[in-house]
């Protein structure tokens, strides 16, 4: 357990200092590299209880595909931070709710499972022994059976979110050139070259 | 003691020194590939390519180490200096990180890890901040236009990989990177009655994944045709435009990691990874790495062809082929290949 423990200090210690540094830093392209750090050390802490395929979908999903849009964003947007910063007590309250809301959450759940450690079995499916049937293995078990209608409706949501965004962005401009890739190639020198012959002393 | 002893200490330092070994070996293999990579473009173009240091040239890369170390490091300005230094690291760090789960050999791996194809993908994505970062960083135009190209390029081609990765995952049915080599032990020519030969390898039964990760590899690596994070005729050289000496060795060491990497992985998805091309007793004698890094060798060889022949993409037409033609054609696949095995019971 000895080594465990020293991993799990170290990745949570860096978490949490990192997630300090995502509200502290002054640039805001330095406060994205820092949350991807807290992402990446999440992911360190997913594989230590063992959920390797969570770990590894953080990875791919947060720091592979979100994380990099949201720095694309940062960086291409020229924000100033200390005309954002000064309403910052205007939001606090709600800021102060939510935290309250979140923290309030975890306590139920750590107390439930603390309380009754049963409870939380009882729910869900029996967790398969991680030496015959793998983490990826098991939760298509699940996911795909019991689950399989609100996997389905999440990734509607998450259409519907998709093509949302594009509705919203679209414009059809109408007097720009597009390249038309089958209309470039169906050319012959027949309809793309006119021969043409020209007797000297007169014009086309 | 003795028992913290046999658990950790020495298990430790065999896993060190097995690092070790491998990074040394790939390191001095990539001197090589540099070397190769320079030397096929300039037959391609008949020249004679680095031919001074050393016997045909040999020694050329460790010239080029040298004469990069001893320059001095500069940093312009206006860069943001953290960041700016940190760029290469990442990018180094990361390529070299993800050869820990690639088998090189039957039991020749550092980590047989269950999820390792994903691990490969999750830390082959995390590549792109190497690029970003460095972008930003210098504080000048040209590196952040490079940047911002990269950062799309590289996401788009990730998805087309993701699916070509899914479908060899359906074939196979597990992530691990040993069983997936070892499931083209029986393959498409093993059902024809045949005895087990390269037919079997995945290559044959899903051509098109091949090629379309073979392209995507092209794009995921930033190497011509599309290098356009690069492209020194409209951005000088990219996100790399800053860069001297160490750092900028760090960069290319990095991007030869990875394309290293993609060599390694197509030959492990689609190549038969260490397997011998025909299941016959002289083959089998020879060890399996030397399979191994001549199939991957290969790969290399049609990368550093494509380099030499096919003329820059321009990024439209690169967004282009990523989105409107890869990622329907292997989502395509996936639920064909899906359904083929479904109805055939192969699942």
């Amino acid at each position: 357990m000895g080594l465990q423990a020293i991993f799990f200090y170290l990745f949570a210690f860096v978490a949490v200092a990192s997630a300090f540094m995502v509200i502290s830093a002054k640039n805001p392209v330095h406060s994205v590299l820092f949350l991807i750090l807290v992402f990446f050390n999440s992911a360190g802490l997913f594989l230590l209880t063992g959920a390797e395929f969570l770990a590894m979908i953080l990875l791919v999903v947060y720091i592979g595909a979100v994380a990099v849009l949201f720095l694309f964003v940062v960086m291409m947007l020229d924000i100033d931070f200390a005309e954002l910063r000064s309403g910052v007590l205007q939001y606090a309250p709600i800021g102060i709710l939510i935290g309250l809301i979140v923290a309030a959450e975890l306590v139920v759940v750590i107390g439930g499972s603390v309380l009754t450690p049963g409870a939380a079995k009882a729910i869900t499916m029996p967790i398969p022994n991680p030496a015959t049937r793998t983490n990826t293995a098991a939760l298509g078990d699940v996911l795909y059976t019991n689950y399989v209608y609100f996997f389905q409706i999440a990734g509607l949501v998450l259409l519907v979110a998709m093509i949302g965004a594009i509705v919203l962005t679209l414009r059809h401009r109408t007097n720009i050139k597009r390249q038309d890739v089958s209309r470039q190639v169906a050319r012959t020198p027949e309809t793309a070259v006119e021969v043409v012959k020209v007797k000297p002393g007169q014009g086309v | 003691m003795d028992s913290f002893f046999s658990i950790y200490v020495w298990p430790g330092i065999i896993m060190v020194a097995q690092s070790l070994l491998l990074l040394v070996c790939l390191l001095v293999f990539i001197a090589y590939i540099l070397l190769a990579d320079r030397k096929i473009w300039a037959a391609v173009q008949l020249r004679r390519g680095p031919n001074v240091v050393g016997p045909f040239g040999l020694f050329q890369s460790f010239a080029d180490l040298l004469k990069f170390v001893f320059k001095e490091p500069v940093i312009p300005a206006g860069a943001n200096k953290g960041v700016f230094l940190l760029a290469p690291l990442v990018a180094v760090t990361l390529a070299l990180a993800t050869w820990a789960v690639i088998p090189l050999a039957d039991s020749w791996v550092i980590a047989n890890i269950n999820v390792g194809i994903l691990y490969v993908f999750a830390i082959s994505s995390l590549e792109v901040y190497g690029i970003i970062m460095g972008g930003w960083a210098s504080n000048s135009k040209y590196p952040f236009l490079g940047a911002l190209r990269s950062a799309a390029q590289m996401v788009s081609y990730e998805v087309s990989i993701g699916f070509v990765i899914v479908t060899v995952l359906l074939c196979v049915g597990s992530l691990n990177l040993t069983d997936i080599v070892n499931a083209q032990h029986d393959g498409l020519g093993t059902m024809m009655g045949l005895p087990a030969s390269f037919l079997d390898w995945h290559w044959l039964a899903l051509f098109p994944m091949f090629v379309v990760f073979f392209i995507s590899a092209l794009a995921e690596t930033n190497r011509p045709p599309f290098d356009l994070p690069e492209a020194e005729s409209e951005l000088v050289a990219g996100f790399m435009v800053e860069y001297g000496s160490t750092p900028y060795m760090m960069f290319m060491l990095g991007e030869y990691a990875a394309i290293c990497l993609m060599c390694a992985l197509t030959t492990i998805l689609f190549l038969g990874g260490w397997l011998p091309p025909v299941d016959i007793a002289i083959l089998n004698w020879v060890p399996g790495i030397i399979w191994f890094v001549l199939k991957a060798g290969f790969v290399f060889f049609m990368f550093a062809m494509v380099k030499a022949f096919v003329p820059r993409y321009r990024y439209d037409q690169l967004m282009r082929l990523g989105w409107k033609i890869f990622l329907p054609l292997s989502l395509a696949m996936v639920v064909i290949t899906a359904f083929v095995l479904k109805l055939m019971g192969w699942a």
